[in-house]
Parts: structure tokens; C-alpha cells; sequence
């Protein structure tokens, strides 16, 4: 499943599962990542300090004092892992709303796309996506695919404040801000459900790469009643 | 018994409680965190007889200004760092960095400047009273995480110190020499050949000078633009600590402590883990210079630099 391993500076482990970005690759990476996580976890490879996956690639960070890339390298290269078969995924339902005052870009996106507003929604709710992966800010999930008719670049000129809850979509992704953070999503719709909790310690992510996620409208009445 | 701590007078410029890091939690999105300069980071706690990973003040430029309520501590301080010890009875006395002192209840702390360097680190014997999150005392102020909230200090604030009493202070120094070279060694980056050939040699070839764009997270660099040849933009995946990425503007930037756990920008260079404290302690306005090296070079220079921060600690008496 790695097409090719090679080294990130001096305490990483760089692996490319090809060139790209689809739920197949993309399971082939959480495949590696699940199943190294379990080694890591019952100790039986150390010095591993960190795994990232992302759609295409597995970093595997390590301690220069305990390991190095030659020896991990060759744990990779003798490992057997199965394909992920998606049976420790979850489905999450995820509420939205996409009141004008929280969906920031819906009215412009609705005018670059020359599709209506209400249109956009629909075809946004009507698909369920997959989770590629986790990061940038803390359990910022990476969605996809969105439907071809709404997909759009990045904004110009980036937010320095994107709201924390804001639904964004770019190109074929969409995702959520878990935190208030810059950023250059077209923003269109806002959820107030707690996606990361950092006072759930043993599983703060709501969402992990290898989900399947399904949003349905609210109204702002009822986002507004959410937390109360 | 009352208890004993720390009253911030003064907060500095970004003092907050570090330790060695924070692994496994780059898949959800969260960074490493800790120390910036991890070798003078634990040579602080070795000055105090600390375990190596206890959690201490980081503090950068201006450093704070803090007053011990209670009791009395043992502390150190390390780094290229101006300070003063106000006793209680109007006694100032200068500090030096690399030796331990004896605190007393209403003495303060005055850590004025960080000098030609960033970082430096306020250790206590005994640690402060905290508690880990995640495995680490690293503050996170990005994903609000660890002590104090996940915040960086500010004035009022109060620190609260494990032991209530500093019993037999024997003072505990080494001879720190610092570094003064702004050779900055790297192995070739992931997208390397994204590069044109006159840009991969500007950068190994020609100066770059730090930024005031430069924090916890990253240090932003300005000189000769490298020019893409391929593409300006990667598929998003991981980031780690050293790497050097080039935006469309073409000047680099280096990831730091506090680093985003992914980006999309193409990775020229990985400054070397030897190297990472050296960078760290950068003040904007310096100029550098990238140097090659390949893997088993940069393997060598870690072990030497490990070996270096070991003997360090193995000097202290």
C-alpha cells in the first residue's frame, strides 16, 4: 500500500501511498495509522512520539534518542497490514445552520456559482462524507467530496478570525472550524455542536479520519437554544 | 500550612509553564508544545534537582517580574538572561544564569531581558503545582491546553510551588558556553525538487534574516525568493518541528514548538533536531545561512549534541 518511504529531516518518517486524493488511497493510509497507533499503544515499537496521517501520506514522528529512520524503516517494510474495512467507523450527524449571519460566504458563493443559495444547501445536505483526516487546529475534521456543482477555490484573501462552529468548503472538501482561527475556507453555514472537547480527555475528537458524516439544517432559533 | 507561590507583577512578553512536549496528538491536531531551547530547559531543572521534564517558565524577551508569598524556594535560571534578585530588604543583587539561588517569602524575581537570544527558563526545586494534560505541563495556547487554562501568564496571576520550603540550598552552577553560530545544517526537504536549480542554490548559498514575524509557532525569514518551478501548493499533510516551507512569496519559513499539525506549502528543507535550540534562540534581524547535510551526518551531529547537553548536567556541582 506505501509507494515510496523516505525521511523528513532527521526525526521523521515520511510515507506516500500515491499521488491522489481519494477515499481509497486515503483508507490505505488510516489502515496504516490504526494499526500502527495499536503497536504504539501496547509498546511493542518505541520511540514513535507521533503518527499524522493525511489524504495521501503517514509521517511518523520519532525520538532520535531511542530510534531512528533505518529502524523504523524496517519495521514498515516487515509489516502485514490489513485493509481498513471501515467496521470501527462511526456515522455523526452534524447540525447546521445557514442563517446569513453565520454563513459568511453562502450569499457570494451563491453568486460566483450562479446556483441559489437554497440550492447550495440542498446539495450540501444531500451527501454524506468521508473524514480524510484530523489537524490543522485541534480536531478540525477534512470532509469530502462535495457535490461538483458548489466546489469553488479558497478565498482571495484569507479570514484572520473565522468564528469557531463555521462550516467551510473549498475545491472538494468541506470542514469545520473547531476554533476560532484564521483561515480562507468559503464559509457557509455554522454548527453548534462541540466537535473537539478538550475536557473529554480520553476522546476529545468527535470526528476521526475514516467517518462518515451527515449534515441537517436547523434553524437559528434552534442554534441559538443549542448550549443552553 | 499557607501555601507558597508566586505573585505575577509583571507577565513579560510571553512567559508561560513548558516542559519537555506534548506527543501523540498530531492526528487530532494538536502540537508538540514545549520548550523552545530543550537543552537549557533541562539543565534548569538540573540545576535544581529537578527530574528532566519537570514543568518551568518559559519566558521570552522582556521575562517576568514575580514576588514569592510564603515560605522559601530554591530556583535557577537559564539562558542569556538579565535579572535581578530584589531581597526584601532593599538588597538588589544581580543574577547570573547557570547557578542556583535561595529565595525567601516578599523577596521578587526581576528578569529584565533576554540578551541577543529569545528564549530563557525559571526552574524551582520541587516544580510548580500543576497538573499535566494530555502527559505534558506544555501551555497550549493555540488549543487552550494545560496550565493555567492553556494561557500564558499575566499580571495577578498566581503560581503555586510543590514544596512550601527550600531546605539545605547548596549552590549548583556550570559553565554554559553559548553558541554563536548562525549556521543553520538541514537535510533536503520533501519537495525539494519543487524548486528551481538557481533557487536550491540561493538558499544553501546566500544569507536570510529573521523576521519580526517570528513566535512559538514559526519563524518567517526574508531573502533571495526561491522560485517554484511545480506547484505552490501541496496536498495538506503533516508538518514536525524543523521543517522549512516555502508560500508562494517564495521566502521560507521555519516551523516551531506550536507549529499547525498540517499545511499545504512545499517543504524545501528539515532544519536538523541538533540544530532546533540554535534556531530557536534567533532574535529577528539575524542573518543565517542553510547549510546540507545528509541523514547519517545529521544522525551524528544529534548524538554529539546529546551527548554535549548530558555532560552538561553530568558537570553540574
Amino acid at each position: 500500500m506505501i509507494k515510496n518511504i523516505s525521511n523528513l529531516g532527521d526525526a521523521a518518517i515520511y510515507c506516500d501511498f500515491g499521488k491522489e486524493v481519494n477515499k481509497n488511497i486515503n483508507l490505505n493510509v488510516i489502515s496504516y495509522f490504526k494499526h500502527l497507533q495499536k503497536l504504539v499503544k501496547e509498546k511493542s515499537i518505541e520511540g514513535i512520539t507521533n503518527l499524522t496521517p493525511s489524504y495521501n501520506k503517514l509521517i511518523i514522528s520519532f525520538d532520535l534518542s531511542i530510534t531512528n529512520y533505518a529502524k523504523i524503516k524496517k519495521i514498515l517494510e516487515t509489516l502485514e497490514v490489513k485493509k481498513n474495512n471501515q467496521k470501527d467507523s462511526k456515522k455523526i450527524r452534524i447540525p447546521i445552520c445557514f442563517d446569513n449571519d453565520l454563513a459568511l460566504d453562502l450569499i457570494s458563493l451563491s453568486k460566483k456559482l450562479k446556483i441559489s443559495p437554497n440550492e447550495i444547501e440542498d446539495l450540501y445536505l444531500n451527501k454524506e462524507y468521508f473524514c480524510y483526516m484530523t489537524g490543522f487546529i485541534a480536531g478540525m475534521p477534512f470532509l469530502g467530496d462535495i457535490n461538483e456543482k458548489i466546489r469553488f477555490d479558497r478565498l482571495q484573501t484569507p479570514r484572520v478570525k473565522v468564528p469557531k462552529g463555521s462550516v467551510g468548503i473549498t475545491e472538494q472538501f468541506c470542514n469545520i472550524y473547531t476554533f476560532e482561527s484564521p483561515g480562507g475556507w468559503n464559509i457557509i453555514g455554522n454548527t453548534p455542536l462541540k466537535v473537539f472537547d478538550k475536557l473529554n480527555l480520553s476522546n476529545p475528537s468527535l470526528i476521526k479520519p475514516g467517518d462518515q458524516i451527515n449534515f441537517y439544517k436547523i434553524s437559528k432559533q434552534e442554534y441559538i437554544k443549542w448550549n443552553d | 500550612m499557607t501555601d507558597t507561590y508566586f505573585e505575577i507583577l509583571r507577565s513579560g512578553t510571553n512567559s508561560s509553564i513548558q516542559d519537555k512536549g506534548r506527543n501523540h496528538l498530531y492526528h487530532i491536531g494538536i502540537a508538540l508544545s514545549g520548550a523552545m531551547d530543550q537543552r537549557i530547559f533541562s539543565i534548569s531543572n538540573a540545576l535544581v534537582n529537578n527530574n528532566p521534564n519537570e514543568g518551568v517558565i518559559e519566558f521570552a524577551y522582556q521575562g517576568p517580574l514575580l514576588k514569592l508569598k510564603n515560605g522559601s524556594v530554591n530556583f535557577a535560571i537559564t539562558g542569556n538572561v538579565s535579572f535581578n534578585i530584589l531581597r526584601k530588604n532593599s538588597i538588589i543583587e544581580e543574577g547570573k544564569c547557570f547557578q542556583s539561588y535561595f529565595l525567601e517569602k516578599e523577596d521578587k524575581i526581576d528578569i529584565i531581558y533576554t540578551k541577543d537570544s529569545v528564549f530563557g527558563y525559571l526552574a524551582i526545586e520541587g516544580g510548580f503545582k500543576i497538573e499535566k494534560v494530555w502527559g505534558s505541563y506544555s501551555v497550549n495556547t493555540k488549543a487552550k491546553i494545560g496550565p493555567n487554562n492553556g494561557e500564558k501568564f499575566s499580571v495577578g496571576d498566581k503560581i503555586y510551588i510543590n514544596k512550601s520550603e527550600a531546605k539545605n540550598f547548596i549552590k549548583k552552577k556550570i559553565e554554559y558556553k553559548k553558541s554563536v553560530e548562525t549556521t543553520i545544517r538541514t537535510t533536503k526537504g520533501t519537495n525539494f525538487d519543487y524548486f528551481s536549480e538557481e533557487a536550491k542554490n540561493k538558499f544553501f548559498n546566500e544569507e536570510y534574516q529573521v523576521t519580526n514575524l517570528s513566535d512559538r509557532m514559526g519563524m518567517r525569514l526574508e531573502g533571495p525568493k526561491l522560485e517554484n518551478i511545480v506547484n505552490t501548493n501541496i496536498k495538506s499533510e503533516g508538518l514536525v518541528k524543523g521543517v522549512v516551507q516555502v508560500p508562494s512569496d517564495g521566502n521560507p519559513i521555519i516551523m516551531f514548538s506550536d507549529h499547525g499539525s498540517i499545511g499545504g506549502y512545499p517543504k524545501i528543507a528539515v532544519v536538523i533536531t541538533a540544530d532546533h535550540d540554535k534556531a530557536a534562540q534567533l532574535i529577528p534581524g539575524s542573518k543565517i545561512k542553510f547549510k546540507e547535510v545528509n541523514l547519517d551526518e545529521a544522525e551524528k551531529l544529534f548524538k554529539s549534541h546529546f551527548n554535549e547537553t548530558k555532560n552538561y548536567i553530568e558537570q553540574i556541582k
